[in-house]
């Protein structure tokens, strides 16, 4: 095992990032794994963000990293509350359901 | 040496943990996977020296998100069961679209530039403080723009789930204090042996002395 590298912080990231996408895939029918699917792989691009500015030594990316931390969490506030809303309208979260505005 | 054998560790659990997540039938399950998986790259964060943005990840994931998630997932009375249904038929697909994009990012990293190591933080001021050195001054209004964001996600998330039922009797604060003294107060000249009228019941009405 030699030292850590930045390229094996940025694979991890880049695993989180296709576990995201493929659980998306996976997961269609489903909002809320959906949603934790996009949590993930916001964390990766948090996890790249750090990385590399730890190996610049500039510390804006761990302030974009917060950015990215808040906004999160306002998306799974908002994500949760729509569906909450969605299901007291409709009795059902299912995603091919969603189809009222015809889009 | 140590340090290395924890980024593995670190990594071995998130990524697995990750895996979790998207292959749990429970979604419960799925939010606690979710929760380790966080946990775990916070660990991340602090091998890379960044303890301000892993004790942030610990505090509003595994604080707020999380149990915002477990909350959502309770509350909903929807059968998983067969939400699980296109599972088998989607995997292949999924398994070819992440094997490439899985490739194309490691290729992409994999340069000769990524391959210095991650550089030491100067031990001389931690991290917390050398953050807010920069947060509130050259940052500025990052930081504002985040308060904004939470400022309308929070009015969009209560106006969303307010409902107001029919039926059900609320305090209005505003006709209440618009209420005036003459439209709720009168005052009466009762003859004392004569029952007062208007209040009696409708078959004593006649009778108009009490005695």
């Amino acid at each position: 095992m030699g030292p850590v590298t930045l390229f094996h912080y940025l694979t991890v990231a880049a695993i989180l990032f296709t576990l995201g996408a493929v659980g998306i895939f996976l997961n269609r029918k489903n909002v809320i794994t959906i949603l934790m699917c996009i949590e993930l792989m916001l964390l990766a691009v948090n996890i790249n963000l750090v990385a590399f500015s730890t190996h610049n030594g500039d510390l804006a990316g761990q302030i974009f990293a917060m950015l990215i931390l808040t906004v999160a969490a306002a998306e799974a506030a908002i994500g949760l509350a729509i569906l909450v809303v969605y299901f007291r309208n409709r009795g059902s979260i299912a995603v091919e359901d969603i189809n009222m505005m015809k889009g | 040496m140590i340090s290395t054998l924890f980024f593995y560790l670190f990594a071995f659990m998130t990524v697995a943990s990750g895996l979790m997540v998207i292959t749990a039938r429970n979604p419960v399950h799925a939010v606690f996977f979710l929760i380790l998986s966080f946990f775990n790259s916070s660990g991340l964060f602090i091998l890379m020296g960044a303890e301000f943005i892993a004790m942030l990840l610990v505090v509003v994931y595994v604080g707020a998100v999380a149990v915002l998630l477990l909350f959502v997932v309770m509350m909903l009375d929807i059968n998983y069961q067969s939400m699980q249904e296109g599972f088998r038929r989607h995997l292949p697909l999924g398994l070819i679209i992440g094997a490439v994009l899985l490739i194309e990012l490691v290729v992409l990293f994999s340069g000769p530039e990524t391959t210095l190591g991650v550089a030491a933080t100067s031990g001389e001021r931690s991290n917390v403080a050398l953050i807010g050195d920069v947060l509130y001054t050259d940052h500025i209004y990052v930081f504002q723009l985040a308060g904004l964001i939470l400022l309308v996600a929070m009015i969009g998330a209560i106006t969303l789930t307010m409902r107001h039922r029919e039926g059900v009797k609320r305090q209005n604060i505003a006709l209440q204090n618009a209420r005036t003294r003459e439209e709720s107060v009168t005052v009466m000249q009762v003859e004392s042996d004569v029952a007062p009228q208007s209040i009696l019941p409708d078959e004593t009405k006649s009778r108009k002395v009490l005695r």
